[in-house]
């Protein structure tokens, strides 16, 4: 019995209900409403970035599958060595686009904790928030001010540039993106990098003919701003689609809570009208019967 | 000489399938079957690029796609060790292009010309050729003038430079300007 009272008074003391709620559903009706306008131009905005991203991609795939022929028909295996590892995640600064930047989060992460003599190059600023706590010593370099512009050869030729500049050395590495598949899906993608040295011992690099060590050097570090060219390229398709199915999502769960509190916000205030007929009719009855 | 060494390759696995005790399971039949047939892909592969020679381009820049495993008859590519031509079953080789006009003669008999800029140039074993470049133009669309202009512009670019950096970025700018307004002439 006390017990109960006791569940009871808490209760009481949380929110007044019956008219007060009126206006507070109007509040949140208008916070709704404003909510699912911005996602609805968000996702418009989202979808206008996609078409020319996915168009741009289409361009760029031929040049980007090219630039990994050599590498698998050459049969170039990851270097013998404790070089460490390095890894190239590629995302973008911009969020609300579903699981893409936390996808190469996690992989990246994983990939640390399994060997933590791995360099981290980050491009973009949402994977540094995520790795940045726990793995901070790990990370080599960040891009920023991604995603805001498609990106052109000039961007990746800039990282390719000062990935090499900054002389990370590796004997394992790999470049890791989401892969555009379809308009409602993307691949995180891990795509194999090998260092010069990789190159040279590569097991069918004897049939190739006259090579020396600068032509290996120039075309690796080419192929680098290349590859990193067609991930970013990519990302950038798969980003911009999963926002425009998220903010879709999201506008759609914005409808529907609207249509919800419009249909508590009728009922709340009919029953207010309706409470205070009551009091009036009730007031004049006992009026009338006390004359 | 192709056939026979087909033919011989042929036998091995058959001998070996047919020389299985009885007692052998059907999975592992079944496995040298598997090895069987791949052989059998993989001489047929052998007589086809032997008998009909063709090589396979792929021509891209990073915002366009002129070619994409199209069959061509020879690709003449600028290299920095030495302009030369790829014809099918050409030595597997990477090189590194330089600025200059690529000409690939295709199929048909035409012949096409592309400014590139820069890029590399890989050979495969498998007569396929992947061309990468930076930027590529077709030649016809080129203007001379501007391109003298460029040239005038980059020249000046390096009488001013200041650092190292500037001056080999003025150097590299007048290089590809001199290959363009050849590219025109």
């Amino acid at each position: 019995m006390f017990s109960r009272s006791a569940a009871i008074i808490p209760q009481c003391s949380q929110q007044v209900r019956g008219m007060a709620t009126l206006k507070m559903i109007s509040i949140r009706l208008k916070s709704v409403k404003n909510i699912q306008k911005i996602t609805q131009s968000m996702k418009m905005v989202s979808a206008a970035k996609y078409t020319k991203a996915e168009r741009e991609l289409k361009l760029a795939r031929p040049y980007g599958i090219g630039a990994q022929e050599f590498y698998k028909k050459a049969e170039v295996k990851d270097e013998e060595g404790e070089k460490g590892q390095l890894i190239i995640a590629v995302s973008s600064d911009r969020g609300l686009c579903g699981a893409v930047h936390s996808s190469i989060g996690r992989i990246v992460k994983n990939d640390i904790a399994a060997n933590p003599n791995t360099k981290v190059v980050i491009v973009g600023d949402k994977v540094r928030n995520i790795l940045q706590r726990l793995y901070a010593k790990n990370i080599a370099m960040v891009v920023t001010e991604v995603g805001r512009k498609p990106a052109v050869f000039g961007d990746a030729a800039l990282i390719a540039q000062s990935i090499i500049n900054s002389g990370i050395e590796f004997s394992k590495g790999k470049i890791l993106f989401n892969a555009f598949r379809t308009v409602v899906s993307f691949r995180t993608t891990e795509m194999p990098l090998y260092s010069q040295n990789a190159v040279a011992n590569a097991s069918k690099l004897p049939v190739y003919d006259s090579l020396d060590s600068d032509v290996i050097q120039s075309y690796t570090e080419f192929s680098l701003a290349s590859l990193l060219f067609y991930s970013m390229k990519e990302n950038a398709t798969s980003e911009q689609s999963s926002r425009m199915t998220a903010m879709d999502n999201a506008s759609k769960n914005a409808g529907e809570m609207i249509d919800k509190l419009t249909m508590t916000f009728n009922r709340t205030r009919q029953a207010v009208i309706t409470r205070e007929l009551i009091e009036i009719i009730s007031g004049a009855a006992a009026l009338e019967t006390k004359n | 000489m192709e056939r026979k060494v087909f033919r011989d390759r042929i036998k091995l696995p058959i001998a070996f399938f047919i020389g299985l005790p009885s007692g052998v399971s059907s999975r592992f039949r079944l496995h040298a079957l598997r090895l069987f047939s791949g052989r059998f892909t993989q001489a047929c592969q052998v007589r086809g690029y032997a008998d009909a020679p063709s090589m396979s381009l792929t021509f891209a820049a990073p915002s366009q796609v002129l070619y994409n495993n199209i069959s061509v008859k020879q690709v003449d590519v600028p290299s920095f060790s030495g302009s030369f031509g790829i014809l099918p079953a050409h030595v597997p080789t990477l090189a590194v292009l330089k600025p200059g006009v690529v000409t690939v003669f295709e199929n048909d008999g035409s012949t096409k010309k592309f400014f590139v800029s820069s890029g590399t140039v890989t050979i495969n074993e498998d007569s396929t050729v992947q061309l990468l470049a930076e930027e590529a133009v077709p030649v016809d669309t080129l203007d001379i003038s501007a391109a003298r202009e460029l040239l005038a512009q980059s020249q000046s670019q390096l009488a001013s430079a200041s650092s190292d950096v500037a001056k080999a970025e003025a150097e590299i700018s007048i290089e590809v300007s001199e290959a363009l307004v050849k590219a025109c002439e």
